[in-house]
Order: structure tokens, then C-alpha cells, then sequence
């Protein structure tokens, strides 16, 4: 048992950090595809698409007219205004951590805490082109570093659920997001008839979730677009994929609703019975969809999904990780 | 102003109990105490142990300043001070009970009513309602001074929602890792067990209609507080859930609190807030902080708060002057602890002598804390006292003067010197529900928080004004003067 509140700030401060990495991760993409277009047009269009991608065109037309590579830099990195902005995402994760701080271990709060105190420090010039790369390993690097303090030092107990959580909702969203900036060019293509430029953009979606080398040690051949969105998508064996992620959703929802057996308390000081609301069918909606979702992915095939149409599936499936958080919100953190 | 010498006496011998802390300081070079404090700092910093200050206007991660020199009192000194505090702290509760009660107090003309039903700490929903255990002040701090040997005086009572206890606490565990030689020096008493006191006074209140094992909840205004710090360490200490406002509501009467598994019902509330915000149905409709509908809660019997809303009648310094006439009322007692001389303003004569004499006089607000809003006659200019003057003359029943007292000093390391400064002593008072209905069960840990004024000849120990902590060694053997 946990308070709704602690439960809620720890969800949150999970899935911030895990949203300032991939949104690192997608202007990764961004930027390696603008930098082998060569017409200035070509080169705007993929930072749009980053924009798009990354869910932000409202606050980003507010902002700015063009999507020059400053601007999108400005918006996506450091620009407060803009709430899923890199910066704003770790003032949300530090606010939540310093609330729940005696729930972390001192090590999650170290990470958060110092990269919050580094993340104080970039310049001016930092926010560039050039700069950009330097920023980005950065933000990977720490939230590495929060992921390690977690998966090492954290009681395995309800807050370390939460924890995890968040981690991997935010991620099957944002790697479901990373596939869709480039469903247009994951099309099926006859060997032989893709150029170089495609190789590479294809390249690109696989380096932004660090999976390029992953790629030749599971098929052991040239990049092919369908089986980049396969191994994005279905292969268990690699850790960003939908089906990963959404395993481990399943996984940390089973271990929340499991009656608090595995709560340090044991279990031992029970709700009221006569306070609790009923807790049938409804209880475990969020359970329910996240276990539909991983059993329907784990029977899929590339083949259907690319019947449905890649961008309709990627849609849906952001769609549904939207919903578990509603229902999560409803079951647990709302607390009644 | 020089004041008794804790460490020396009134001669120029160190005094038997401090002969150790003596030799050890001996031995110490300057160099190494300098060493040390920047490690007891590095450790304050890195556990987050921080007390933001209200009117500096926000550096949430400022440090009280730690003294590394332990403040030591022997057996029979303790002895005497725990005799009179448990006496006083039984008095206050008598008298709370009492002022919200039969008032027998006040109809026997031994205080002036309106201190009792127009202070503004007075809180008419209390009217007639027996709390449980007959527990006003679970937890008062009552600040104690001493001025000669064997001369204890208490300065002021705070039985609202004192704070500072976490840095007893994390004072000893600093000492304790810094200097084991010197602490194994000693047998000191411990205090590291205060939050199971407390965690066990609290589950003694319980309402009657508590099934199974209390559930105690700490209520804390959250993180901007400036002793949030020492909220989220007590819930810790004791494993207890640290919540806000909006984590408790009330359901059919019962407080609950939202939790992943539901509703959980709470059995008593550790409040850390003040009475004004508990409750926007019962005191500030524009309270965001509190919880609707718990004074209802509360006066039905299905939840404890503690301390009880209503207790701060007690920490005003003009019912202060009445505390002696409480014990001898209450208890047909002497008082153990005596109180410090105080001129009431509000009383003709009594001002006119304050006013004669502000140069030599410590003027205080009589609902004011923290050392805010007070006139140190001595340390003040003339302007500074002449401004002074004037609101006495304005409002004359908002404030009392007393003797500039020569507070004991104890030896600081200030700077790279070690020097003498004033220090009070601040010990925890817990009260719980006894076994016999007409008594309740006053518990105590040995010591308390030490605060030490660092300015050279300051008397102004609050942390809010720049005062810093020692560890307090109450300390058993045979190291007592009287051998």
C-alpha cells in the first residue's frame, strides 16, 4: 500500500525522465536525417516531422514561424514553456522526486538531483547544430544513470513498481512515437531498388533507440524496412521494442494489483472492508489492456500490421498506452 | 553580559563533568575541529537536513549551523529539570482541559478571562469536547534557560506544533560518527528511541472505536515548509505515512486517506500544521491545506489530533505568568522550575516600570515565536527603543518584558577559537493516554535540543535569527560535581 500521491509522483518522475530520453532520441533522428538532405527544404521538413513526432506542433507554432534547426532545438531542448521540452521534463522529474524523496534510495536521488544541477549549467551556444550531440549523450547518459540507481539500489517493494512503471508505459509510447516519425519511408521495398539515403534513414531510427548493431546480431543482413519495424515492434529480445515494453508493463501492473502479497507490510493491515469500494471487473482494467496488448503482439505478425497499415498501428497503440494511463489514473492514483 | 559558565563554573576550573570534553579540546588542534565541522556540514547537506527561513524569502536548502562541542548536563540536573517539566507539562494540560471546560480556573480569578476566551489561539469549536486521554500536548517543547548553578527558569511554552526535535536527533548521529572517542568518553544517554515515543504516545490516544493497530498519519503543509525536512524524517523514523491535505477525506465520518489500495481508514493525526489550517469548514474557509469535515471527524470520536487545535491558549507569554499559579491549582504543587520575572504591559504600573526601563529589558510580543518581533533592550539603539515605546503605548496587552537574563554559556567553536555562548535548552515533552482516567502519562527523552546564539554576546538562540544546535549529553557516572 501506498499513498495515491507517492504513487503518482513516482509514475510521473519515472516517465519524465524516461520522456526527456526519448526526447533526446527523436531529435537524434531528426538531426542525422537533416544532415544528409542537402536542399534547405528537405532539411525543415525533417525537423518538422521531429516536431510531429514528438507530439509538439500546438507549442511549437505558438513559438515559432519556421522549422529551422534552432527553433526546433530551442523547442524541443530547453524552451520551459513547452512541457515535454527536455528541461521542463527534468523540473517535472526533480519536483516529484524531492516530494517523495525518503521513498527513493539515496542513489536515484543523487541522479536525479545532479542532473538537474548539470542540466543548469549548458550555454548559450551549447543549444546548436553543433552543440546538439553533446547535449543529447548527456540526457542519455543520466537517465541511464537514474535507471541504474533504480534497478540497483531500490527495495523491491510498491514504489519500485511504480518506478518501473512508469518507465516502461512512457517508453512503449515513445518508441511506438520514434517508428512513426519514419513510417513513411519503412515501406517494403524490392531488394535492390532502395538507395543509399534510405539505408540511412532507416539506419537512423535503429541508432536513436541504440539498436543498429542489435539489427545485424538478430538478422544478420542487410537493413530491410519491414524487419526494422519488425525488430521495433515484435521481437522480445530487444528491449525497446512495443512487445518488451508492454511485457513489463504487464509485469509491474500484475505485481500492484497482487493484493499487496508482495507489499513490505506484507498484507497485513488490510483495507477496511467496509471503506473499500468495490473492486471487481473494474480493478484490474488497466491489467486487462495491458495483457490483451502484449498477447495480440506476441501473436502478430509484421505481415498484419503492415495490412492494417504501419501508421494506423502506431496510432492505435499510442492511443491504447494513453488509455492504461487513464485507467491506472482511475484505479489507483485518485485513491478511492 | 557574561553568564554562568557551564563548562567552568564561576571559578577558573573546569568542572568535573566537562573535564573530558576539556582534554579532548586540548588535544585538538584547531585545524582538525575546522576539519570535523566541515564534515558534520557535508553530512547535514547530503541527508538534506534544511530549515528554510520565512522571511529571507526562499534559500529551501540552508543549513542550521552545527556546533561540534557537545552541551553537557549531569544526572541530578536532569533529574531536576525532568521533575519540573513533567510537573508544568501536567499543569498546562489541566489547565487546557479546564479553559475548555468547567473553567474553574478562570472563576477562581486566577488568570483574567480574557486571556483565556479572546486570545486569539482560543478556539470555541474545543468548547465543552473531552479529548481523548485528556491530551491537549502530545508533543510541547518547553524552552528552558538557566542562569546560575542550580537555577533553571523556563522562557517560554510551546505547545502547538513545536519543531527542532529532528535535529536533536541528527546532532547525536553526527557526534556520534565524528567522535566515538570522545562520546565513548562518557556514558551518555540515549535519544535515538524518541520517534518510538512518540509513535507509541500518539497510538495511546487513539479514539475508542479504533479496531486493531492505530493508524497514525503525519499531516504535513508539504514541501515549501520550512520544517519539512524534519516531517518527512519523523513519518521515516516512525513508518508512518506523510501526507497533506488532499490526501485525507472524509467518509460517512471516518478520516481516511487515498491510497493505491483504496480508502484506509486513519485512527490519529500527527499534525504538523497550524489549528487556522486544518479544517476550511471549521476555521479559514480559504484553506487549501486541511482537510473538510475533519473537526467533525474529530469531535465525534473517530479520529485524534494532536496536538489538540486549541492548545496554543497555553504558548501565549501573558497565560505564561499564570503557569506557577496552574501547578499550585491544579496539583497542589510548588513549582519545581520556576518561571522568569515578567512585567505585564497591559498592567498600569507594571508598564510604566517597562517603560522607565526598556535599556535594561527583553520586550516580546505575547502571541509572537521565533524570535521575531522581539526588543533586546540592551543590544538595541535608542531609536530602535523609542519605536518600541510606542506600540507599547498602542497596544499594551500585546506585550510583557523581562529581565535581560545572563543565559548560561557553553563552550562554541567559532571560527578557528573556541569561545563562550549563550545557550538554552529546548527538551520534548511527550503526553499519552495513562491508565488512570484522572492522570495522563508524560514521557520524556533525556535531553533535548541545545540552540547557542553565535554572534559574540548575542542572546538570540532562535534558528530563525541565526542561532545554531548542539548535541545534548545528559550524561550518568561519576562525573557529577557532587562526585
Amino acid at each position: 500500500m501506498l499513498l495515491s500521491r507517492t504513487a503518482d509522483n513516482l509514475f510521473w518522475m519515472a516517465r519524465y525522465i524516461e520522456r526527456a530520453e526519448s526526447t533526446a532520441r527523436l531529435l537524434d533522428v531528426g538531426r542525422r536525417m537533416a544532415s544528409v538532405v542537402t536542399e534547405p527544404d528537405a532539411a525543415a521538413s525533417e525537423w518538422a516531422s521531429t516536431i510531429d513526432a514528438a507530439g509538439c506542433e500546438a507549442t511549437f507554432a505558438s513559438a515559432h514561424d519556421i522549422h529551422t534547426a534552432g527553433n526546433v532545438i530551442d523547442h524541443l531542448v530547453r524552451d520551459v514553456r513547452n512541457p515535454s521540452s527536455i528541461f521542463a521534463s527534468l523540473a517535472v522529474v526533480r519536483q516529484n522526486a524531492r516530494v517523495v524523496r525518503t521513498a527513493l534510495s539515496q542513489d536515484v536521488w543523487d541522479a536525479v538531483n545532479g542532473m538537474w544541477i548539470e542540466s543548469q549549467a549548458w550555454r548559450d551556444d551549447d543549444f546548436t547544430v553543433a552543440g546538439l550531440p553533446r547535449i543529447l549523450d548527456w540526457v542519455k547518459e543520466r537517465s541511464q544513470r537514474f535507471g541504474g540507481a533504480v534497478a540497483n539500489t531500490m527495495l523491491r517493494s510498491e514504489a519500485y513498481w511504480w518506478v518501473r512503471l512508469g518507465t516502461f508505459l512512457e517508453r512503449a509510447e515513445n518508441s511506438a512515437r520514434i517508428v512513426d516519425v519514419k513510417y513513411h519511408v519503412l515501406i517494403p521495398r524490392p531488394p535492390g531498388e532502395a538507395g543509399p539515403l534510405d539505408e540511412y534513414q532507416w539506419g537512423a531510427v535503429l541508432r536513436a533507440v541504440s539498436a543498429y548493431r542489435a539489427y545485424h546480431w538478430v538478422y544478420r543482413d542487410r537493413l530491410d524496412p519491414v524487419r526494422v519495424a519488425e525488430l521495433m515492434i515484435l521481437r522480445p529480445e530487444m528491449p525497446r521494442s512495443l512487445v518488451s515494453c508492454i511485457a513489463q508493463v504487464t509485469y509491474y501492473l500484475e505485481r500492484i494489483a497482487s493484493d499487496g502479497s508482495h507489499a513490505p507490510d506484507g498484507g497485513a493491515s488490510p483495507v477496511r472492508a467496509d471503506l473499500a469500494p468495490e473492486r471487481g471487473e473494474v480493478s484490474r482494467r488497466p491489467l486487462a489492456i495491458s495483457r490483451a496488448i502484449e498477447d495480440g503482439l506476441r501473436t502478430a505478425t509484421i505481415e498484419r500490421i503492415y495490412g492494417e497499415g504501419l501508421h494506423e498501428f502506431l496510432t492505435r497503440f499510442i492511443g491504447t498506452m494513453n488509455s492504461i494511463g487513464h485507467e491506472i489514473r482511475r484505479e489507483y492514483l485518485l485513491g478511492e | 553580559m557574561t553568564g554562568y559558565d557551564e563548562m567552568r563554573g564561576d571559578g577558573p576550573v573546569v568542572r568535573d563533568l566537562y573535564a573530558g570534553v576539556g582534554a579532548w579540546l586540548d588535544a585538538m588542534p584547531p585545524a582538525l575541529l575546522s576539519r570535523r565541522r566541515a564534515e558534520a556540514e557535508f553530512i547535514f547537506r547530503r541527508t538534506g537536513i534544511t530549515f528554510a527561513v520565512y522571511e529571507e524569502g526562499g534559500d529551501p536548502d540552508r543549513l542550521i549551523p552545527f556546533d561540534i562541542i557537545p552541551r553537557l548536563i549531569d544526572a541530578r540536573e536532569w533529574d531536576f529539570l525532568h521533575r519540573g517539566l513533567a510537573q508544568r507539562v501536567r499543569a498546562l494540560n489541566a489547565f487546557l482541559a479546564d479553559a475548555y471546560g468547567s473553567r474553574d480556573f478562570l472563576r477562581a480569578g486566577r488568570i483574567p478571562e480574557h486571556l483565556v476566551t479572546r486570545n486569539p489561539e482560543f478556539v470555541p469549536y474545543m468548547n465543552g469536547f473531552a479529548v481523548p486521554g485528556g491530551c491537549y500536548t502530545h508533543v510541547a517543547g518547553i524552552d528552558v534557560v538557566r542562569t546560575a548553578r542550580d537555577e533553571f527558569h523556563v522562557l517560554e511554552d510551546n505547545c502547538r506544533v513545536p519543531s527542532g526535535v529532528a535535529y536533536m536527533l541528527e546532532d547525536r548521529e553526527v557526534m556520534m560518527r565524528l567522535f566515538p572517542e570522545l562520546f565513548g568518553a562518557y556514558r551518555v544517554r540515549p535519544v535515538s528511541h524518541y520517534p518510538e515515543e512518540l509513535l507509541r504516545t500518539l497510538q495511546s490516544v487513539a479514539p475508542r472505536n479504533c479496531d486493531g493497530d492505530p493508524v497514525v498519519v503525519l499531516l504535513s503543509p508539504g514541501q515549501f515548509n520550512s520544517a519539512y525536512y524534519e516531517h518527512s524524517f519523523l513519518a521515516d523514523e516512525m513508518g508512518i505515512e506523510l501526507v497533506e491535505g488532499a490526501d485525507l477525506l472524509v467518509r460517512d465520518g471516518l478520516v481516511c486517506m487515498r491510497t493505491t489500495r483504496g480508502l484506509r481508514r486513519v485512527d490519529v493525526v500527527y499534525r504538523r500544521i497550524d489549528d487556522a489550517y486544518l479544517d476550511p469548514l471549521a476555521f479559514r474557509p480559504d484553506s487549501a491545506l486541511g482537510v473538510p469535515g475533519l473537526m467533525a471527524a474529530y469531535r465525534a470520536g473517530n479520529v485524534t489530533i494532536a496536538n489538540a487545535p486549541g492548545a496554543g491558549i497555553a504558548d501565549d507569554k501573558a497565560v505564561y505568568c499564570h503557569v506557577p499559579e496552574m501547578i499550585r491549582f491544579f496539583l497542589g504543587e510548588e513549582p519545581t522550575l520556576q518561571n522568569v520575572p515578567t512585567w505585564q504591559c497591559s498592567l498600569e504600573d507594571e508598564r510604566a516600570y517597562v517603560l522607565e526601563h526598556l535599556a535594561d529589558l527583553v520586550v516580546k510580543s505575547v502571541h509572537g515565536s521565533g524570535g521575531y518581533g522581539m526588543l533586546v533592550g540592551p543590544h538595541a539603539t535608542r531609536a530602535e527603543r523609542e519605536e518600541f515605546a510606542a506600540r507599547i503605548r498602542a497596544t499594551p496587552g500585546r506585550y510583557i518584558a523581562q529581565p535581560t537574563l545572563a543565559l548560561s554559556t557553553c563552550p562554541t567553536f567559532v571560527g578557528d577559537t573556541v569561545v563562550p555562548r549563550h545557550v538554552d535548552l529546548r527538551p520534548y515533552v511527550l503526553c499519552g493516554r495513562s491508565s488512570d482516567p484522572a492522570s495522563i502519562d508524560v514521557r520524556m527523552v533525556a535531553g533535548g535540543l541545545t540552540r547557542v546564539a553565535l554572534p559574540a554576546g548575542s542572546l538570540v538562540v532562535n534558528s530563525s535569527q541565526g542561532g545554531g544546535t548542539k548535541d545534548t549529553w545528559v550524561v550518568d557516572g561519576p562525573a557529577g560535581e557532587e562526585g
